[in-house]
């Protein structure tokens, strides 16, 4: 009877060294961005509306705001679009849009088909921007507090859940800034 | 409405396969036929549902609907109607729907060609023990990976199918893959099927044969193409890599390849009979886990698919339930297993034993290598990963005692046998290897230790088939039947893919290299020159193209033009190769990278490699020869026989 | 004990002894063949295995890659965003080796520092990064550029000899 167990003992040994190793996949995925609670970088650029005009973190600063990173090629850009339309709507402070990696006219169609809800966009053609700002991937939401202060970062679309926990966090943040 | 329809199809497919996994098996422990009866009909029905599903993906494809998320992260407007097929299953969700039909289509073939010769009991445990495997496999699909989601409105344009996967092996590898894979379902619903019968017979092994025959045929093919597809997409030249996705299906094969020695003991004398069980189980479960390693994320790998740990745990759960309960039973059951006659030590009994254990040790290692990076880390030794070599040396000197002792096999007889009897008729097979294996080996330039060993050991095997063949046609009136056939093609195939492997091992010129147009490189009596690098423009990419003339002596033999393509969607570059195939030698050429120093210079890598396509062609082989096996007569006509017999003894039959 | 079972007991503690040979031999190969992956920072510690076979993951360091004019040789330093280590390889680079990108070097390091790396590894497409180089970036709490994680679907051609 022992001998015809040990299949079964060595398979469950294999099981269990498999089901310990899920977590630490887990753990891959999730990255933490150091730069929460630090300050956001300082860059400059331009407008996807109008090339002409640039806009900078600075600009910015004494107010908070939610900056969304996006790309028309991004997928679930598109998955989490309409939770990004209400954030647009019922935050309360700017939704500043961070175009990455992106063709101009690519991103405008996008736009025009699925909504702006957006202040402004800014275009990180390039991504050398985005290095600065530790962007792991599109779409990725920040909170910028009104001292420039990185709060909070969501990797990945925003959902219902997530977009509530966003909600909770800007109204702290409102407060803190008193708008 | 198609994507509906096409979840809906899942919906009752599942329906149907619960059903096939309960009722029938309750008829069968019950005797009640009425029950029993039901079996068929539900398989046929379950197929059509999965067909249904399967076909509705793909019709999402042709008509490009984008609102359908697996469509839009897979395809684009530019992709070609064959690739948009392709793509079906070039995803997650689809390979798993993929998955499911082919269960279903096996499920159906079982029913198809065995019912009238099955015992009604016994072919009912083996469609309800399948119908059961199903069951998991459609709930995988429903609750985590769903295919038929939809996001609307729907993006204009869909991302792209990855273009290392545009191509025609990989339409086909995945297909042939599967296949085998699932397969092995029905070898293990068979043996699964025994167990609960309470008792295993030779009857059941003989029945199972056939096919796990065609599963380890359709698998050997499905990683032959696999090979092929490595050697000229990925522009590395190689043709084995030892990634963990390819160790996830090669396990199952080196245990299929057991299991298909060990059913023939089993069958023709009773022996080990546990031990096929065993193996059975061991095959399927194997490409179980090779399924959780390639879709759980937690081996890092090359061709995985979106790794996603939730999906780990229940692909870990199923495994966990399926193999935990296959065991369990083998263990209540297995006491009562029959025992085969004894046999001496000098017997084919003791060549089929040897096999195994050199097979199964293989595998063993295999697997080790493979799961070596969780227990290091595990352990907290930090993190790791294992490289080739690792694998070759392991190979090296367990797949040698194989080769040397194969030819043996089939000379030997069952029970007994003596030494001089065995080994007599392979001295001149043995002297003509040696002989002929070094001289060849020198004349092609190659008199190193792994090409003389590859062309010994490869002519060993092909002459000692020839030899079996024709001793057996001698001493027989008859037709050789097509097992015996099949087996002698797929050990010369053996011998076949050796030399290959030797030769590549070995001879291989393989060069990175400065090229800027104008530049001439001369190798191996072959003159390659690059006129000009030109730009070019495809369906859905772009590429900068070496146009190469390549001379031998003074005359033009061939031009050959490897391009380094930019794919439109997703900014993706991908590697062409060109290649000139040949009997004895393959040119190939890979473009690296523009240097961007202002010479305008590429590197770009050349490669002769010396009988590379025996390779796959001994693969080949081996597939065909598992094919022509599993058609042997004797493996249909029996059975029908014997059921004739046996239909008295039916109803009596206790459960 | 009958000559049968003697026999029989013979086939089986051979079996035993081969088998228990293959196991001695697969754990040596495999301590031979173990490549530890590890992070520029952890190599400025001085936290890595002697005179292994190392996989060194991180970002290729901007405006770090030189070419040799005359040969495939080429010299660029990996990063966290805390460390750099210089890496010498002589070959051809992957499809999606740039600056700023995710890479896996295999190699060991020379006296002088420098990691001599016999095989250049990167994702290869928008869509991916390494696990080792994600740790890498983690453990040195640099930034972390690249791919989308939600769609990670295919993985770098990660090749090796």
């Amino acid at each position: 009877m022992i001998r015809m167990l040990a299949p079964l003992l060595v398979f469950l040994g294999l099981i269990g060294l498999l089901l310990i190793s899920l977590p630490t996949a887990e753990q891959r995925r999730q990255v933490t961005s150091p730069l929460i609670g630090r300050e956001a970088p300082n860059f400059s650029l331009p407008s996807l509306h109008d090339p002409e005009v640039s806009y900078s973190t600075a600009d910015l600063r004494g107010q908070p705001f939610i900056l969304n990173v996006w790309g028309s090629w991004c997928f679930a850009c598109r998955v989490e679009h309409p939770y990004i339309t209400r954030l647009g709507e019922e935050a309360g402070i700017p939704l500043v849009g961070f175009n990455w990696r992106d063709e101009r006219g690519d991103a405008l169609t996008w736009l025009s088909r699925f909504g702006d809800a957006w202040a402004f966009h800014m275009v990180d053609e390039e991504g050398r921007a985005a290095i600065d700002l530790g962007v792991y991937g599109a779409p990725e939401t920040f909170l910028i507090d009104h001292r420039g202060i990185i709060r909070h970062k969501h990797i990945g679309p925003v959902d219902q859940a997530s977009f509530d926990d966003l909600m909770r966090r800007i109204n702290e943040i409102r407060q803190e800034a008193g708008v | 409405m198609i994507a509906e329809f096409g979840q809906i199809s899942l919906i009752l497919a599942l329906i149907l396969a619960i059903l096939l996994g309960t009722v029938p098996l309750w008829g069968a422990y019950r005797q009640n036929h009425a029950l029993m009866n039901l079996a068929p009909s539900l398989v046929a029905g379950h197929f059509v549902f999965a067909l249904a599903a399967f076909l509705s993906l793909a019709t999402l494809f042709l008509r490009h609907d984008f609102t359908v998320i697996n469509v839009a992260t897979n395809s684009n407007l530019l992709l070609p109607w064959y690739y948009r097929i392709s793509a079906t299953w070039g995803s997650h969700e689809g390979s798993l729907l993929l998955w499911i039909l082919m269960l279903a289509g096996w499920m159906l073939a079982v029913v198809v060609f065995s019912r009238k010769v099955l015992p009604k009991v016994f072919l009912t445990r083996v469609l309800s023990v399948m119908g059961l495997i199903s069951i998991g496999f459609l709930l995988f699909t429903i609750l985590t990976s769903n295919p038929f989601d939809r996001i609307l409105p729907g993006p204009i344009d869909g991302r792209d199918l990855n273009p290392l996967l545009q191509d025609p092996g990989m339409i086909f590898h995945p297909p042939l893959l599967y296949m085998g894979y699932v397969g092995f379902a029905v070898a293990f619903g068979f043996a699964i099927a025994g167990l609960l019968g309470g008792r295993i017979e030779r009857d059941w092994v003989r029945w199972s044969r056939p096919w796990t025959l065609m599963a380890w045929a359709f698998l050997t093919g499905g990683i032959t193409l696999g090979s092929w597809w490595a050697y000229y997409e990925l522009g590395w030249g190689g043709w084995w890599f030892w990634d963990p996705v390819e160790n996830a299906s090669f396990i199952p094969w080196l245990l299929g390849t057991a299991l298909i020695h060990s059913q023939a003991v089993t069958e023709k004398r009773g022996a080990f009979p546990a031990w096929t069980v065993l193996l059975a189980i061991a095959a399927f479960s194997t490409s179980l886990l090779g399924t959780f390693l390639v879709r759980s994320g937690v081996l890092t790998s090359v061709h995985a698919f979106a790794t996603d740990p939730e999906r780990g745990v229940f692909i870990l759960a199923f495994m966990a339930v399926v193999t935990g309960a296959a065991l369990l039973l083998y263990a209540l059951r297995a006491p009562r297993i029959m025992t085969g006659k004894g046999f001496d030590f000098v017997s084919r009994e003791t060549a089929l034993l040897l096999n195994n254990v050199f097979f199964v040790v293989s595998a063993g290692m295999v697997l080790l290598g493979t799961l070596y990076p969780l227990i290091i880390d595990f352990m907290g030794w930090g993190q790791i990963s294992v490289g080739p070599p690792y694998f070759s040396a392991m190979f090296i000197l367990l797949m040698t005692p194989i080769v040397m002792l194969m030819p043996f096999g089939p000379f030997t007889r069952w029970g007994r046998d003596e030494w001089r009897r065995v080994v007599a008729p392979l001295v001149l097979s043995l002297v003509v290897a040696i002989v002929a294996g070094t001289v060849i080996a020198a004349a092609l330039g190659a008199f190193n230790l792994r090409a003389v060993t590859g062309w010994i050991g490869g002519i060993w095997l092909i002459m000692g088939s020839l030899s079996h063949v024709w001793r057996q046609k001698k001493n027989s009136r008859f037709k050789l039947p097509r097992g015996q056939l099949g087996m002698a093609m797929a050990h010369a195939g053996a011998g076949v893919f050796i030399i290959g492997v030797g030769m590549v091992a070995s001879m291989t010129y393989e060069r990175d290299v400065r090229f800027g147009p104008g530049d001439t490189l001369e190798v191996a009596g072959y003159r390659f020159h690059l006129e000009e690098i030109a730009s070019v423009k495809g369906p859905n990419w772009i590429a900068d193209e070496g146009r190469f003339t390549v001379f031998r002596g003074n005359r033009e033999i061939t031009r050959m033009q490897p391009q380094k393509r930019l794919y439109h969607r997703g900014q993706q570059v991908m590697t062409q190769v060109a290649l000139r195939p040949g009997f004895t030698h393959d040119l190939y050429i890979a473009m690296g990278e523009p240097l961007r120093d202002g010479t305008g210079d590429w590197s770009i890598r050349v490669h002769i490699k010396p009988f590379v396509r025996w390779i796959w062609g001994g693969a080949f082989l081996l597939a065909i020869g598992g094919l022509l096996a599993a058609s042997d007569r004797r493996y249909w006509r029996q059975q029908r026989d014997e059921a004739e017999a046996r239909a008295v003894a039916d109803g009596a039959q206790p459960a | 004990m009958t000559p049968t079972r003697k026999k029989r007991l013979a086939v089986v503690g051979l079996i035993l002894l081969g088998v228990s040979a293959a196991t001695a031999i697969a754990l040596t190969a495999l301590n031979d063949a173990m490549r530890f992956s590890i992070g520029p920072s952890e190599i400025v510690a001085g936290d890595f295995p002697e005179g292994r076979q190392l996989r060194l993951g991180g970002l290729v360091a901007s405006g770090s890659v030189h070419r040799d004019t005359q040969s495939l040789a080429v010299n660029f330093r990996v990063t966290d965003c805390i460390h750099e280590i210089p890496v010498s390889f002589n070959g051809i680079l992957p499809d999606l080796f740039r600056e700023g990108q995710g890479v896996i070097a295999h190699g060991m390091l020379d006296e002088s520092g420098m990691f001599q790396a016999h095989e250049v590894l990167a994702r290869h497409d928008e869509t991916y990064m390494p696990p080792e180089v994600e740790r890498a970036m983690a453990l040195a709490g640099g930034n972390l550029v690249c791919g989308e994680p939600i769609e990670d679907h295919l993985a770098a051609v990660e090749v090796a000899y």
